[in-house]
Formats: structure tokens, C-alpha cells, sequence
């Protein structure tokens, strides 16, 4: 059977909260209801890979579902960012479902059925910020993104939770309202539109400072790209648990962030315009802030989930400086770390997880020697970390490498600094755990506590998402063929 | 059809019969069924009369057949069908939610008193909207004022006494200041007609005594619709009220009087006067950005959570009069639209609760504590109308949001448009101690508590309902409010 795209587009949006349903049916029976996420998330990947054929082919698939305001209506239209985007959650939510199910089970956690409802919507969700053809459609679902996913942060339910769960309440939903949602009205009330179009929608509508004004609340707005000062919500965010932390806080969530920032960038500015105008530039600068700072933060944490929660921080300024370098090469070697990052992080957080189910620790400092006892585990997060620091054969080199290619296109020395120093200290916070867990003796205290390897489906999880890191630097055509249409439509 | 030319004086006429019918009946029963009938029967009417006016435009109807401006002329236009539309709405569902909250909250022997005076603030609040008259106006404003003094004595807090005498004073002084405005127009221009009030004014414009009328009008009004600093009276009044009558006092007694607003200012007094000569404009907009931070500010630090939506409700109009000054189409859209979906929410919320009052005879923020658990659909009906306060995207409260930022900036009053997102912002910071509270919070209270009953949660869930459609389509609303906005500033739509 054959999907048509607009089937599939409504497919894709409604099956995780078709699924969402059959969980709750199923609360009672655990085996049924986990049956259920990985059957709902099979299909998801089904329907959303079924879009690819058609815009490689260079289709636009479109539906519009109702007009909400006046000429504003909630709408899709799958073009090849989005695309892109989609793909990566979709792909990775079945490997996250596997992972959940060994996790969950394994450390007893409570409110599972509400754990995998909130998974559902943050999906659908996600795949909405994917197809959205509009602000504000982007908007409707970027909010709904927040808000399935902070019972997910808040799941323990203790004191901790609850702060860390109004930082990510306060710092998502302030910026957002505060920041994104006057922006899209500025838009709609200058240029008439809110729509994404290939070559932007406000040339001519704004003059200099106003330009810039504009940006800064676009990039701020966003607050789920943590752009520091706005990035303390995803430190907060790791006290959910590793799941949530894998799928969303490495995949959904920021990547929604970073995406609607590389899809704003070029479809509502348009890369020329930005670069006609010299009060957009200081977004490089924040990029570049960001990508250092947070590395130096990274730095000095001995919380493996913290540690790698400031990478995420820096890695996803990475995009936002791929964008803001304003060469075409580099905007697609930003789109291409979109994914390159998510395969990458996933498997670094699966495999934090991996180490607290089974050794329960989690702390970096306590990791020596735990390459022996975990080596599928430690070879995952080795995989991961290569990713990050951008080493071949991993697939966060080929990313680096187009950054790096449009940045001297453009000449843009700070850039090239920036890229430069960040590599070098994210080897310096990544190659010591990896040194530490292979070749340092293990502490007398661990050696009394023996162990083995984390659950199959946690380890199954992380081999996955760890070959795909390898898969995607050997066969990177199709993300590339992607990022290519997006800054070459 | 002969009955269909009716319909105006019907409006106003049938609950006005239903109220003395209720103290023969007594049986509270027997009551709530004739109330109920009521309801359902103005909300027809009102149906047909929106139909009606934006099928043929403004229908005039003279009473007893003596025309304007002699005789008191009804007139009903987008504006006032709308808001017609908005009370029935709210009435017809706050009834039956009434039926076991009065039953719980209400002494026996007092309950058909409860519903005459329910009635007659109903009626009320109809005649006001639907009078071309000024003067008929101020009478229908003290039959709904006098009532809702009563009801909100009902309640079972004996501080409920204290807070209707102290809502009688300011509503008394404020429908006095009403009447002074009015008399002092009838000394310059002769009649009492709005139409022809609006004729006549600007020959006389300049005069003292006009501007005396409009500043008196103006203040009488503000205190009515609790426009901060006039607001005194409305939190101890929603507070100690019982919960059926916060709910309906919440969604259409300030609703009402901000439509009076709109009638003087718009109608009357003309767009340019008051605009353009006056600054009411600036004094209006300075006082609703107060009203918006300083009523939200306030809400956050209330432990009582009915003091706490009332507070909120204090910034909401602080919203409507800042839509409404603006004086442009899209700025009196916001205002309009707002105007609904605030009666909505509101209503909803504090029928959410009613119910909790129902089952817990608490309303303290403390012992709410992991009633989500327990309380499972009255909760998730308070959540729902709480991100809609918010304005979260796909709520009625996202296109209020929405049109008055875009009215703001299409003005260029930037620091509207800041005052209207901090003040979603601290929407945010109330809403959310409550959510944390009722979720995350383990349960302490009695081991007996369970969900409310069905005839208060489903009146609750409609209410929540509708206000997710005008928040997911938003033409019936904006599409009435626009029409009614552009026929008040007399351009065509």
C-alpha cells in the first residue's frame, strides 16, 4: 500500500497521539502498552520515510488543516529541512523506545504510563515543528513541545525535580512568549505573511536596527537552540530520566530549537538579506560565545549526564554559528549537524544511562576502569565522543568540515578560531573519560561492586544509535542531497 | 413572523417574569427548572438576534410602539448582539452547574431567592445591552446591580455580608456617578435617545458641562468594571460569593460594563471627541497596563485560589480597556475578543472551583495539594483554562494575546506590547504554583475525596471546550468582534 503524501503528513502527525491513546488503554498490561510505543513508533518511521522519495524528487507535499486567524492557518508543507528533521526523531524514536522500555523496567521507575503518553505527544509534536509551513503553526507546536515535555523533567516528582522543572518551564515558556510570539506578530503585521518561503519574507519590510531587533528576538526567542544567556534549562532538564534525556534533550527538543532557527534564518530572512545587513551580524558572535563558554563549562563538571548536557549546549551553537558564517555551504553543513549531533548525543546519553542501571554511577570521576566491565557500552559513548570532537570516521567530522569550508569562504576568522578551540576542548573534556574507562585500574570501592553490562535492550539501543554515527559518515548522501536543497532550492 | 419582530423586548421581558414566578414557586426545584428553561430560551433569542443583525444590520424596536426619541427605542447591532450572545452563553451554563453548588453552598430556605435574583441580575445585564436609551440603561444597571449585592450575600462565609455592603457602596457610587453624567447630557441636549444624544453632542462639545458628563460617566463606569484603581470591591465580592454567582458575576458583570464603556465612549461621545480631543485614550491605556501588571502581580502572592482568579480577572480588563482605547479596528477586535473568551475562561475556571469547594469546602492553595490524582477532570479543566490565561497557542486566550499585540504594534506602542507578555508571563508563575500543587504535591486531605459530580463537571468541560474552538477557529468570535468594532468606529467593515 502506497501512502499519498498528504496522507502521510497527517499520518505522521496523528499516529503518535493515536498511539498515545492506546497506551493509556493499555496502563494495565506493561507488555501490551510498551508493544503499543514500539508498534506506534514503527509506523511513525514508516510514514515519515514514506515522504522521502517524494521530496527528493523535489515535491512539496502541502495540507492545510484550518484557517485559526484571518488569513492564518494551521498548515504543513514538507521541504527538505523539515524533512531532514523528521527523520532524524522518527528514526530514532523506535532505538529510544527499546532503550526506555530496558531503562525503565530495570530501575523500577514510577508513572511509566504517563512517561510514554508524554513521549507520544512530544513526537507528534515534534514532527509538527518539522512539516510546519508557518510561524505560526511552528509556534502551536513548538509550545506543545514544552508543554508534554516538562512532566518528563518533573517525572521523579522530588524537590530537585520540581526546581529544575521550573527553570525549563520558565526559561521555554518566558522566552517563547516573551521573545518568539511578538516576533512572528511583528512579521505578520510588516510583511502581511507568516509563511516559510525560499528566499525570505521580509526583504525591503525592515530597515537596519529594526532588522537586527528583530533577529535577536527570533534567536532568543528560541530559547529551545540555548542560546546562553537562555541555556540553563538544559542542565535543569537532565535531572529527568536518561530517556528523556537522550531523545528529547539531544533530539526533539533542542533540535526543534536549532531547526526553527536554521528554518527562520533561511526562510524568513533569507540567507542574502542577512548578509546584505550588517546589524545581523552579531549573531556569530553569540554563536561563537556560546560554543566556547559552554565547553569551558563542560569542562569542569564531574556529572557525566551535566558534562554532557553543556556539550549539547556548545554542539547546538555549532548550528547556529553554521548559519550565521551566511555562506550556503556552511548553512548546510549546519543542517547536516542536526544530525550528525543527534546520532552522536544519543548514544553518549544512552550510554550514561547504560552506566547508572548498571553500575549506578554518575559521576565521571568514578568511571575508571569501567571500560572492562561495560565494553559495548564504553565503545558506544567512544563512538559518540569522536562524533562530537568531529574525528573521522564519525559523522560530526563531515558536518565540521563543511562549516569549516563555507566559514573560509567567507572569511571569517572568528569563526575558524572558534571551530579550532572548540574542537580542542571538546577533546579535552571527551578523551579523558574515554582514557579513564579503558586504561586507568578500577577504584578498590568499584571492584567490590562488580557488574556487568546494562540490559540487552539498553545495550542493543546504543550499538544502534553508535553505527549510525559510523553509517553516516560512510554513507552520507542522503542528509547531504537534503541540506543541499535547503540553501539551493 | 410576527414573534421573530419580538425578539428585543422578549429578550428582556421573560426572565423578568421568571424572577417574581420563582418566589410563588419556592420549591427550589421547581426553580432551577423554570430558571433553566429560561436560560435556554434567552440563549435562542440571542442566537436569532446575532443571526438577525448580521443578516439585515441594526434592528430598532420602539416600546409600546412610541418611537425614538420620544419613546425608549431598543436597538440591537453586532455589538450588542454579541454581547447578548456572551451572558446567555455564560447563563445557560452556569445554571446547571448551579443545581448542586447553590444545593451545597446555599441554605434550603433561601434558594428560590437565590434564583429570583439570579433572574433579575440576568435580566438585567440583557436590558443593559440591548437599550438604545441612556437612561433605561442606568435603571437595567441597578436591577442587576441590586441582585448581585444579594447574591454575592448569599454565600456561606459570613465575611460574604461585609463584602456585598462593600460592593453596594462602590456599585451604588458608581451608578450615581452614572446618573450625574446622564443628567448633565439631558440638561445640554434634551433627550435621553443614544442615537440622538450622538446627533446632538457635538453642537455642544465644547461646554464644561459636557466634558463634566464624560469625566463623571467615565469614572462611574470604571468602578463598575473594577478598572484598576476602582477595583476594590471585586476581589473580596468574587471571593466570598458563592460559587455559582463568581462564576456568573466573572463572565459577564464586568463584561457588561465594559460594553456600557464602549456605548458611551464609541457611541455617544464619537470616536474623535474622545479620542482625538480627550485624552481619555491615554488615560485609559495607562490604567489598563497598571491594572494588567498590578492584578497579575498581586494574583501570584494569593493563597485563596477564588482571591487569586479574581485578582487575574482584574488584569484581564486590564487587557480589554487597553484593546478598547486603542481606537483602532484591531485594537477594539482585541478588546471585543477578549471580552468573550475572558468570560469563558473565567467562568470555567471558577466553576473548577465550585467543584473542588464541592467535594473539599476548602479553597487554599495548600490543601490542594495532589488533588490531581483524586479530582482528575476538575483539575485538568482547571489546567486547560489556566494555559489559556497564559495564552498558550490553540486556547481562546492565544488569539486575544494575539490580536492586541498586533494592534499594539501596528500603532507602534511598544510598551503595550511589553505589558501585555509580562503580564502572560506572571499568568505563568499563578497558574503554575497550582499545577505543581495539585500534581506534584502528594495528597493529604480526606481519604473520601473523588471527582465532582457530572452536572458540574460536564457545564465545566463545555465551557473549557468552546474555549479550545475560538482557539483553534477563531472566525466566529473575531468575525463578529471585527464587524462590531468597525460599525462602532463607523468605517465599513
Amino acid at each position: 500500500m502506497m501512502l499519498s503524501p498528504e496522507t502521510a503528513i497527517l499520518a505522521s502527525l496523528f499516529l503518535p497521539l493515536a498511539g498515545g491513546v492506546g497506551v493509556l488503554l493499555t496502563s494495565n498490561r506493561p507488555n501490551l502498552r510498551e508493544a503499543v510505543t514500539i508498534v506506534t513508533s514503527l509506523l511513525l518511521l514508516i510514514s515519515v520515510f514514506s515522504l522521502l522519495p517524494t521530496i527528493l524528487d523535489g515535491g512539496r507535499p502541502a495540507v492545510t488543516l484550518v484557517e485559526m486567524l484571518p488569513g492564518l492557518s494551521i498548515a504543513f508543507k514538507v521541504e527538505p529541512l523539515g524533512m531532514l528533521f523528521a527523520g532524524i526523531a522518527s528514526l530514532l524514536w523506535p532505538i529510544n523506545s527499546l532503550y526506555s522500555i530496558g531503562y525503565m523496567r530495570a530501575n523500577n521507575e514510577k508513572h511509566q504510563t504517563r512517561f510514554y503518553i508524554c513521549f507520544t505527544i512530544a513526537l507528534s509534536a515534534a514532527v509538527g515543528i518539522a512539516f510546519s509551513a508557518n510561524l505560526l503553526t511552528l509556534f502551536i507546536f513548538y509550545e506543545m513541545l514544552t508543554l508534554s515535555t516538562y512532566p518528563l523533567v518533573t517525572h521523579k516528582g522530588t524537590d530537585d525535580a520540581m526546581t529544575a522543572g521550573r527553570t525549563y518551564l520558565g526559561i521555554l515558556i518566558g522566552t517563547s512568549i516573551g521573545l518568539l510570539m511578538p516576533a512572528i506578530i511583528w512579521t505578520w503585521s510588516v510583511a502581511g505573511t507568516t509563511d516559510f518561503t525560499a528566499g525570505g519574507i521580509l526583504d525591503g519590510k525592515l530597515q537596519d536596527a529594526l532588522l537586527g531587533l528583530m533577529l535577536l528576538l527570533y534567536m532568543f526567542g528560541i530559547g529551545k537552540a540555548a542560546l546562553m544567556p537562555f541555556h540553563r534549562w538544559l542542565p535543569a532538564a537532565m535531572v529527568a530520566p536518561t530517556p528523556v534525556s537522550a531523545l528529547l534533550h539531544a533530539v526533539a527538543v533542542v533540535k526543534a530549537g536549532v531547526f526553527s532557527v536554521v528554518k527562520i534564518a533561511v526562510y524568513i530572512f533569507g540567507i542574502d538579506l542577512l548578509q546584505a545587513q550588517p546589524w545581523t551580524h552579531w549573531l556569530l558572535y553569540a554563536a561563537g560565545f556560546t560554543i566556547i563558554t559552554a565547553s569551558l563549562i563542560a569542562l569542569r563538571q564531574d556529572n557525566l549526564k551535566r558534562r554532557l548536557a553543556y556539550s549539547t549546549i556548545s554542539q547546538l551553537s555549532y548550528v547556529i554559528l553554521g548559519v550565521a558564517i551566511l555562506a550556503p555551504i556552511s548553512a548546510m553543513g549546519a543542517a547536516l549537524h542536526i544530525a550528525a549531533h543527534a546520532f552522536g548525543k544519543i548514544t553518549l546519553f544512552f550510554a550514561a544511562g547504560s552506566i547508572y542501571t548498571a553500575a549506578h554511577k554518575t559521576e565521571i570521576s568514578q568511571l575508571d576502569g569501567i571500560g572492562k566491565r561495560m565494553p559495548w557500552t564504553m565503545g558506544a559513548f567512544a563512538i559518540g565522543a569522536l562524533s562530537m570532537i568531529g574525528v573521522p570516521p564519525a559523522a560530526g567530522f563531515i558536518s565540521k568540515w563543511y562549516m569549516l569550508m563555507g566559514a573560509f569562504e567567507a572569511d571569517q576568522i572568528v569563526a575558524i578560531g572558534v571551530i579550532i578551540l572548540s574542537t580542542l576542548l571538546n577533546a579535552a573534556y571527551f578523551i579523558p573519560i574515554i582514557y579513564a574507562a579503558f586504561f586507568k585500574q578500577e577504584s578498590t570501592e568499584s571492584a567490590q561492586h562488580p557488574h556487568g553490562e546494562a540490559p540487552l535492550p539498553i545495550v542493543l539501543a546504543l550499538s544502534a544509535t553508535a553505527a549510525l554515527t559510523l553509517l553516516l559518515f560512510l554513507f552520507p548522501q542522503v542528509p547531504l542531497e537534503l541540506a543541499r536543497e535547503v540553501v539551493q532550492p | 413572523m410576527t414573534l421573530a419582530t419580538h425578539y428585543p423586548i422578549l429578550q428582556v421581558v421573560i426572565p423578568l417574569l421568571a424572577a417574581p414566578a420563582c418566589v410563588l414557586l419556592k420549591n427550589p426545584r421547581a426553580c432551577w427548572l423554570l430558571t433553566m428553561l429560561v436560560m435556554l430560551v434567552s440563549l435562542g433569542i440571542a442566537g436569532q438576534l446575532v443571526w438577525q443583525t448580521s443578516e439585515s444590520g441594526v434592528i430598532s424596536y420602539a416600546i409600546g410602539g412610541w418611537a425614538a426619541p420620544w419613546g425608549i427605542e431598543y436597538r440591537v447591532d453586532a455589538l450588542s448582539s454579541y454581547v447578548l450572545l456572551i451572558i446567555t452563553t455564560i447563563g445557560a451554563l452556569v445554571l446547571p452547574f448551579a443545581a448542586r453548588s447553590v444545593a451545597d453552598e446555599i441554605n434550603i430556605k433561601m434558594q428560590y431567592l437565590f434564583y429570583a435574583a439570579f433572574l433579575l441580575c440576568y435580566t438585567g445585564m440583557l436590558g443593559i445591552t440591548i437599550t438604545g436609551d441612556a437612561f433605561n440603561l442606568f435603571v437595567f444597571l441597578e436591577i442587576s446591580s441590586l441582585s448581585s449585592y444579594a447574591l454575592v450575600s448569599l454565600g456561606k462565609d459570613r465575611r460574604a455580608l461585609s463584602a456585598a455592603f462593600q460592593y453596594l457602596i462602590m456599585g451604588t457610587l458608581g451608578a450615581t456617578f452614572y446618573l450625574i453624567g446622564i443628567g448633565l447630557l439631558y440638561m445640554m441636549t434634551g433627550t435621553l435617545n443614544m442615537a440622538d444624544l450622538a446627533e446632538r453632542l457635538p453642537a455642544v462639545n465644547e461646554s464644561r458641562t459636557v466634558l463634566t458628563a464624560l469625566a463623571f460617566l467615565t469614572v462611574g463606569i470604571s468602578l463598575k468594571l473594577a478598572l484598576f484603581p476602582l477595583h476594590s470591591w471585586l476581589p473580596n465580592a468574587y471571593t466570598y460569593a458563592p460559587s455559582a454567582v463568581s462564576a456568573l458575576l466573572a463572565g459577564t458583570a464586568t463584561k457588561v460594563a465594559a460594553y456600557v464603556l464602549l456605548r458611551v465612549l464609541f457611541t455617544i461621545f464619537g470616536v474623535d471627541f474622545v479620542l482625538g480631543t480627550m485624552p481619555v485614550a491615554e488615560i485609559l491605556i495607562i490604567l489598563g497596563m497598571a491594572a494588567i501588571l498590578i492584578g497579575s502581580m498581586v494574583a501570584i502572592f494569593q493563597e485563596n485560589l477564588k482571591r487569586l482568579l479574581a485578582y487575574s480577572s482584574i488584569a484581564q480588563i486590564g487587557y480589554i480597556v487597553v484593546g478598547i482605547s486603542l481606537g483602532t479596528v484591531t485594537g477594539l477586535t482585541a478588546g471585543l475578543v477578549h471580552l468573550f473568551n475572558h468570560a469563558i475562561i473565567k467562568s470555567a475556571l471558577f466553576m473548577a472551583i465550585g467543584c473542588i469547594i464541592y467535594r473539599l469546602n476548602s479553597v487554599l492553595i495548600g490543601d490542594i495539594a495532589g488533588l490531581g490524582k483524586r479530582m482528575p477532570w476538575t483539575m485538568a479543566a482547571f489546567v486547560a483554562g489556566g494555559v489559556s490565561l497564559i495564552g498558550v497557542p490553540l486556547t481562546a486566550g492565544f488569539i486575544s494575546k494575539w490580536y492586541l499585540v498586533l494592534a499594539a504594534l501596528d500603532k507602534g506602542y511598544w510598551p503595550i506590547v511589553v505589558v501585555v507578555l509580562a503580564g502572560s508571563l506572571m499568568a505563568v508563575v499563578y497558574i503554575w504554583r497550582i499545577v505543581e500543587t495539585a500534581y506534584f504535591k502528594p495528597y493529604n486531605g480526606p481519604a473520601s475525596i473523588s471527582e465532582a459530580p457530572l452536572t458540574m463537571l460536564i457545564p465545566t468541560w463545555l465551557l473549557i471546550m468552546v474555549n479550545f474552538y475560538v482557539g483553534i477557529d477563531s472566525s466566529l468570535t473575531a468575525g463578529i468582534a471585527s464587524k462590531a468594532a468597525a460599525q462602532l468606529l463607523g468605517v465599513s467593515p
